[in-house]
């Protein structure tokens, strides 16, 4: 005992670690920015014209704050399914590919029924629209549990068959009449019928009530993921397939199964966007949400409900960028590397939580300071 | 002078004092100011439990961590032992727990491995290799400079190691747990050649929980515990029981009591099993066993001869290539793990961190790996927290596991703790069978008591036990029948009271039962 008094204040210092350590995203965040500010600096810009201009433009205005949710909501569809893939051990870059599969998809459902009543046609559309993304999951989900190929390279490969579908169905089967009529040939979907639509939420806004739907469905993915035996089985595999395997969960069926889910909610941002926003199927639609949609998930810790706030700081960067592009001149590239700065620092500010979380399990008392973890933490020190 | 010379030409260390050693880690105490000497010529053991410091002491004196307080003396004069390098300038050095061999180099590389060349940039390996020639003669550690390492046996890679540390000139040589890998002919061989270094003037720490081993080798013997020295005494001075009060700090039941067995009819057997590694060697060879109701059946053998895949084999982790595994009567070759698993059949892994728990669920979470889809844990498609809940402090409680709560992340727990939480979960459902692998490696002595007890409560109701250990001793204590596997195959099945250490080391070490009668009756 004869260290008790380092012990003692070390217990004090407690408290005050566990809020650093929920306040260190945002210090990250701050820290990022920072960062960034040297780059404007270096670009001649001043930093805080710029950011205020960024935040002013995400936030500032009712008009601002409609299309930061807008963006919000489709980044928040991805990042539930970027949250159920990562909890399951596997890793959807393929949510740009399985927006458009979706946008297809549910373009294609609205169109062929016309007559149907929205209040069957919108769930059917959107139905459509998350089966298809969650077949292209599936595909790269399959691959893996049956071949062991790589999610990571079939996603980013299915990306790209996905891209080229929507050129090719965009130019001729699925191209708009009017435009083939006009010869103008600009490359999109014919509207849908306006039943299909989804509600505004702000009339002459974009903001709709896909927004509601993402946020019901971030508290059902919070459920399922930690309420039910199949949320369970794919956190265990996630977690340690290897002790997973030997408790007889069959890992490479749940491993499939993430993606497939992961699929589905990105293929749902996709119909989404397409009966809130766009009204039709438009080239460039994804819009990188299928990226920025996993950096919004490991902003909110791969939690479904921390994906919320997430998907809004997100949204309000990608649109106060714009605002900020246009007000200081400085060029978009220089945007996204702020973000990229941003999610650098919060994930590595991760490392630094789980350190402190080790030496944590060290500042125990010896009564309840078992040898073995002593020689673990000995061990980890050394 | 020549008195105080080594045989390989460098002087001895008389006298090594380590005095009021301290090393804190963040919130431990790893050694408090800790006392420890070595003379010329001497065994000094060290002894105690895991996370005891044995370990951490003698890394500070080989250089590896850096003590917080304290003074090492050298033949009386301080020395700075910053790190290893310094330590072989004072003539120490260390044979690691785990080799630090690399395999498909030789002998001779492996030992000039690290160090300079008398030819600049070019090895001079005709030079290692007449001084490993050398030295292994003047040690009697037969070792071919020449042979490749991954050709050699296990022991033969441990005189590696040992020449290794006496080429760098190590008068004095910490030995840490040398002899988990060996089987006990070779843990023989190893005394031999230490007892004649020491002849010859080496200085040897032995790092042991070991309490034989302890007491057949050392001259002196330390006992630490939770980072304190218990004491230092004379190895004639002490019996093992007070060996094993000092390291624990309690009355220790070494030998076990058991009733005696009421065997049942056959629950598992394997007809013919073949198998085969991920890597493609083939682990099980034409392997036949039956295991009945209410015996404890311990696997005895070398670490590495199968015992892993045999496991796996029965717990429908691996692919039977050949022959047939039935579970109480019923074919289960095919099985999937889930289906055996609700059959009856439960399997404590070996190696519990990696495939026995989930690090980062908590003990509740862990509790329920198996059986979260069964009743009463879930209802439908939803967990049941309650149930959930109510089981998890029913195991906790009942199997005495130290932990703040249910909810605590299971990592944060203890080695002994965790294989208590593990064992609970395996044993509570009333198992028809149950596989055991390595159930103690790494716990400490009062756990390690508390899961012997618990195997042996489920024998005694009933359950047929396969306990997979290298530790003989352990073996020795728990099993009714025992049997040996060497390479794939099993050598040969021998009742507890029928055996002793010395033939079970035999068949350890690849010699057929059959023949071991043979070899006694060409004794006589």
């Amino acid at each position: 005992m004869s260290n008790a008094t380092g012990r003692s204040s070390s217990s004090k210092r407690l408290g005050g670690d566990r809020l650093f350590d929920a306040l260190l995203p945002a210090i990250a965040t701050l820290i990022g920015l920072l960062f960034g500010a040297i780059l404007l600096l270096v670009l001649g810009v001043n930093p805080i014209t710029a950011y205020g201009s960024l935040f002013q433009g995400a936030f500032g205005t009712v008009s601002g704050i409609t299309q930061t949710l807008t963006k919000a909501t489709a980044l928040l569809l991805v990042a539930l399914g970027i949250c159920i893939a990562f909890r399951g051990g596997v890793i959807n870059i393929g949510g740009e590919g399985q927006i458009i599969v979706g946008a297809i998809a549910s373009t294609a459902v609205a169109l062929a029924l016309p007559n149907l009543p929205g209040m069957l046609l919108i769930p059917l559309t959107l139905l459509a629209g998350a089966l298809a993304g969650a077949l292209w999951g599936g595909i790269a989900g399959v691959l893996k549990a049956r071949f062991a190929v790589n999610e990571i390279l079939s996603t980013v490969m299915l990306n790209a068959i996905a891209l080229q579908l929507m050129n090719f169905l965009l130019r001729g089967p699925m191209l708009d009449p009017e435009q083939a009529a006009a010869g103008t040939n600009v490359p999109q979907s014919a509207t849908l019928p306006d039943q299909v639509w989804l509600l505004r939420l702000v009339p002459r806004t974009l903001l709709h009530t896909g927004l509601i739907l993402a946020i019901i469905l971030a508290v059902l993915v919070y459920i399922f993921l930690w309420r039910t035996t199949v949320g369970y089985r794919i956190r265990a595999v996630g977690l340690n397939p290897s002790a997973a395997r030997y408790a007889g969960i069959p890992v490479r069926r749940y491993m499939a199964l993430a993606m497939i889910l992961s699929g589905a909610f990105a293929g749902l941002a996709g119909a989404v966007e397409v009966t809130g926003v766009h009204h039709r199927m438009i080239e460039g639609l994804s819009g990188g949400y299928g990226f920025s949609g996993i950096v919004a998930a490991l902003f909110g810790k791969l939690h479904p409900l921390g994906a919320i706030p997430a998907s809004a700081i997100f949204g309000g960067l990608l649109v106060g960028a714009d605002k900020m592009q246009r007000s200081v001149q400085v060029p978009n590239s220089l945007v996204v590397a702020v973000n990229g700065l941003v999610v650098l620092f919060v994930v590595a500010s991760d490392y630094f939580v789980k350190r402190r979380a080790r030496r944590r399990v060290a500042d125990v008392p010896p009564a309840a300071m078992p040898p073995l973890a002593a020689a673990v933490a000995a061990e980890s020190q050394g | 002078m020549t008195d105080n010379l080594l045989p390989t030409g460098l002087p001895r260390i008389d006298l090594l004092e380590m005095r009021g050693v301290v090393k804190r880690f963040p919130g431990v105490l790893a050694c408090d100011s800790v006392d420890f000497d070595i003379k010329a010529g001497e065994v000094h053991a060290l002894l105690g439990e895991n996370g005891a410091g044995k370990s951490t002491l003698m890394k500070i004196l080989y250089g590896l961590y850096r003590m917080d307080a304290g003074e090492i003396l050298l033949n009386g004069r301080p020395v700075q032992i910053n790190t290893p390098t310094d330590a072989l300038k004072y003539g120490i050095g260390m044979v690691h727990q785990h080799f630090m061999l690399v395999d498909t180099l030789t002998v001779a590389e492996n030992v000039a491995l690290g160090l300079k060349s008398s030819r600049g940039p070019l090895l001079d390996l005709d030079k290692v290799e007449a001084r490993v020639a050398e030295l292994s003669r003047v040690y009697g550690l037969q070792v071919d400079p020449k042979a490749p390492v991954w050709s050699l046996p296990v022991g033969v890679r441990q005189r590696v190691e040992i020449i290794k540390a006496l080429y760098r000139g190590a008068a004095l040589l910490i030995l840490d747990e040398p002899t988990a890998v060996l089987t006990p002919q070779e843990v023989d061989e190893l005394f031999i050649t230490l007892r004649r270094m020491t002849a010859d003037g080496h200085s040897l720490v032995f790092i042991s929980h070991k309490l034989r081993e302890v007491l057949a080798l050392s001259d002196r013997i330390s006992v630490l515990r939770a980072g304190g020295l218990v004491g230092t005494t004379r190895n004639e001075n002490i019996t093992r029981h007070e060996l094993a009060r000092m390291m624990v700090g309690r009355e220790v039941l070494l030998d076990r009591n058991k009733a005696p067995v009421k065997v049942g009819e056959t629950l598992l057997s394997l007809n013919d099993v073949e198998a085969y590694r991920v890597t493609g060697t083939r682990a099980l060879y034409n392997l036949t066993q039956e295991l009945r109701g209410g015996e404890i059946l311990g696997i005895a053998g070398v670490s590495g001869n199968g015992q892993r895949t045999l496991a796996e084999v029965i717990a429908g982790l691996r692919e039977v290539r050949d022959g047939n595994v039935s579970l109480l009567g019923t074919d289960i070759t095919k099985w999937g793990i889930d289906k055996r698993i609700e059959a009856g059949l439960r399997y404590i892994p070996e190696e519990r961190m990696h495939d026995g728990v989930i690090q980062d669920f908590s003990i509740a979470e862990n509790i329920i790996l198996q059986d979260h889809v069964r009743k009463p844990f879930s209802r439908g498609i939803f967990l049941d927290f309650k149930a959930i809940a109510r089981q998890s402090q029913k195991l906790v409680d009942e199997f005495r596991v130290k932990t703040p709560s249910i909810d605590t992340p299971i990592k944060s727990l203890s080695g002994g703790n965790i294989q208590k939480v593990i064992l609970a979960r395996e044993i509570s459902n009333a198992p028809k069978v149950l596989i055991a692998a390595q159930p103690t490696r790494g716990v400490d002595i009062g756990a390690t008591e508390y899961i012997h007890e618990r195997l042996i409560e489920q024998r005694n109701r009933g359950t047929a036990i396969l306990l997979i250990s290298e530790d003989l001793d352990e073996v020795l204590a728990l099993s009714d029948r025992i049997a040996v596997l060497y390479e794939g195959q099993i050598m040969g099945v021998v009742d507890r009271q029928d055996t002793n250490a010395e033939a079970l080391g035999l068949m350890m070490a690849g010699v057929r039962q059959e023949n071991l009668v043979e070899m006694k009756a060409a004794d006589r």
